[in-house]
């Protein structure tokens, strides 16, 4: 098969979002959403960095209104989006977005803070178009999530074992794993691992398997 | 995996419509069956046909720059006294309904793009009626719109950022005029040359928007589409043929959509977007 920019019809009629642009709202509230499953839980505390076009256009767009709505756990596709500044506002979350004018490597470019007590978490996310997202930077360590592909997202206690007993889950299933980021907070405290893998089967099992085992506090699935 | 018009239209022939065929190809490319490919299909008929409706009664856009006229086009279409078609002028009004709706934040579903959300479900939802569509057959007119859509995406472009509003409206409009010709009853070929026919009359034409909003002119460009597509599927249906073929014309989009400078695409610094009035109400807008 040659290598084809678009290979699905969804990807022609679809997704079904709210407005008013795929790049600076749709792929504005994945990232939200993907930055709270990797959080785990509601903050108390959220700051959004915005960079160049992001920064430039933010409110015409919708991208803050967006990236908030992500981060309470809305998808792109959630009609209550654009409440979503009142609804962190009535939850007693404090929001503050700062434009930036640093130059980075994408214009479409955030890095967010979100903070419960202790528990902090900065993830750097990019939205490339059409909807789609890339995470580059979690706590400060590069990486490269496409987030494009079946992706599982768990939050742990960070103690022995909890890697052989996830990939264990995906070796029995017969599901090869693509690439696997594991970093934490601090030592003995939350973990978190992120698994990119080849298939999308057996994914509502697997999630509930997931959850099953001791010291896994939180389990997400993207496709 | 079909790659270009031609390729589309020739497969189409070993299928009992393109609607088969695009739905075989996907769940080829994607491992998901058919009926679950069908029911993802559904649910985006559901979002337009949702999207029309609250369109229609009225909307107003964040920046209060857009909203209203989808409602002014139904009063208008009620009262009975217009120059052109009530099928076309349904179009428009669907069409404006969608993306205000879009503008206004609401839910759509993008076909291809957010900006270009208006045209397929304006002239779907105007024609669904008088042409006896079923459900089903409407699900079908979406997966024909797709698999052309595909054709044009892969060899030209989609996006405002890359080939200007050609690329968005002009292509929404070309993939509707070919899902029009089809549920009308006519061939893949004649569906090929209502692409031709678009196409050709949208070549050129500049993404521009007003202080970076998918606004001004974004929601009457999609109106105007909607009515362009109605009239390429009625020539093709007439018999009329594209002298240039159609992926001849697909790669003459894309080879304008590569010539056009940056400031015709998506980044609001030509055309109407920096006229005196579109500067005076950035400014107002953004304050800045």
């Amino acid at each position: 098969m040659k290598d084809l920019r678009f290979n699905s019809v969804f990807d022609i009629i679809g997704p079904v979002m709210v407005g008013p642009s795929s790049s600076h709202t749709a792929g504005a509230a994945r990232i939200g959403k993907v930055v709270r499953s990797i959080f785990g839980e509601e903050p108390e505390k959220i700051t959004i960095d915005l960079y160049e076009s992001f920064a430039k256009t933010y409110r015409g767009h919708g991208t803050d209104v967006a990236i908030v709505g992500g981060l309470l756990g809305m998808k792109p596709d959630n009609d209550r989006l654009s409440d979503s500044l009142k609804i962190a506002y009535d939850k007693g979350i404090k929001v503050a977005f700062v434009p930036k004018s640093d130059k980075v490597d994408h214009p479409n470019t955030t890095k967010i803070t979100m903070t419960k007590g202790d528990h902090s978490l900065t993830v750097t996310g990019v939205s490339i178009g059409g909807g789609n997202i890339q995470i580059s930077e979690i706590n400060g360590f590069k990486i490269s999530l496409s987030m494009g592909t079946p992706t599982y997202i768990t939050i742990q206690q960070d103690v022995a074992g909890m890697i052989a007993q996830v990939t264990d889950i995906f070796y029995d299933r017969d599901i090869n794993i693509g690439t696997m980021t594991v970093t934490r907070e601090s030592k003995g405290e939350k973990s978190i691992m992120i698994i990119e893998v080849d298939d999308r089967k057996d994914h509502e099992e697997i999630l509930k398997q997931l959850k099953e085992i001791k010291n896994i506090e939180n389990t997400t699935f993207f496709e | 995996m079909f790659y270009t018009v031609k390729d589309l239209i020739e497969q189409s022939h070993d299928y009992p419509s393109i609607a088969d065929l695009m739905i075989t190809v996907e769940s080829e490319n994607t491992g998901r069956d058919k009926d679950k490919i069908r029911s993802l299909m559904e649910c985006n008929l559901e979002a337009m046909e949702k999207s029309v409706k609250e369109g229609i009664k009225g909307v107003k856009s964040v920046t209060g720059l857009t909203g209203g006229d989808a409602k002014r086009m139904d009063q208008y279409i009620d009262d009975g006294d217009f120059l052109s078609g009530k099928p076309i002028l349904e179009a428009v009004r669907n069409a404006i309904a969608v993306n205000e709706v879009n503008a206004k934040m609401g839910l759509i579903c993008a076909t291809p793009t957010a900006g270009s959300a208006g045209v397929l479900a304006g002239v779907l939802m105007a024609v669904r009626d008088r042409l006896k569509m079923t459900k089903d057959e409407q699900v079908d007119f979406l997966f024909v719109a797709g698999a052309f859509g595909l054709a044009i995406a892969n060899n030209s472009s989609i996006a405002g950022a890359e080939g200007g509003c050609q690329a968005e409206v002009g292509s929404a409009s070309a993939m509707a005029a070919a899902a029009l010709v089809c549920a009308k009853g006519g061939t893949a070929e004649q569906a090929g040359y209502a692409i031709a026919i678009t196409l050709q009359n949208m070549m050129g034409l500049i993404c521009d928007p007003v202080a970076g909003l998918v606004e001004v002119p974004c929601v009457k460009r999609n109106a105007l589409g909607s009515s362009q597509a109605m009239i390429s599927a009625d020539m093709a249906l007439a018999g009329i043929k594209s002298v240039i073929p159609v992926d001849e014309v697909v790669d003459a989009m894309r080879r304008v959509g590569q010539q056009m400078p940056s400031i015709f695409k998506e980044t609001a610094e030509g055309g109407v977007a920096t006229t005196p009035t579109a500067l005076k109400l950035k400014k107002e807008i953004f304050g800045e």
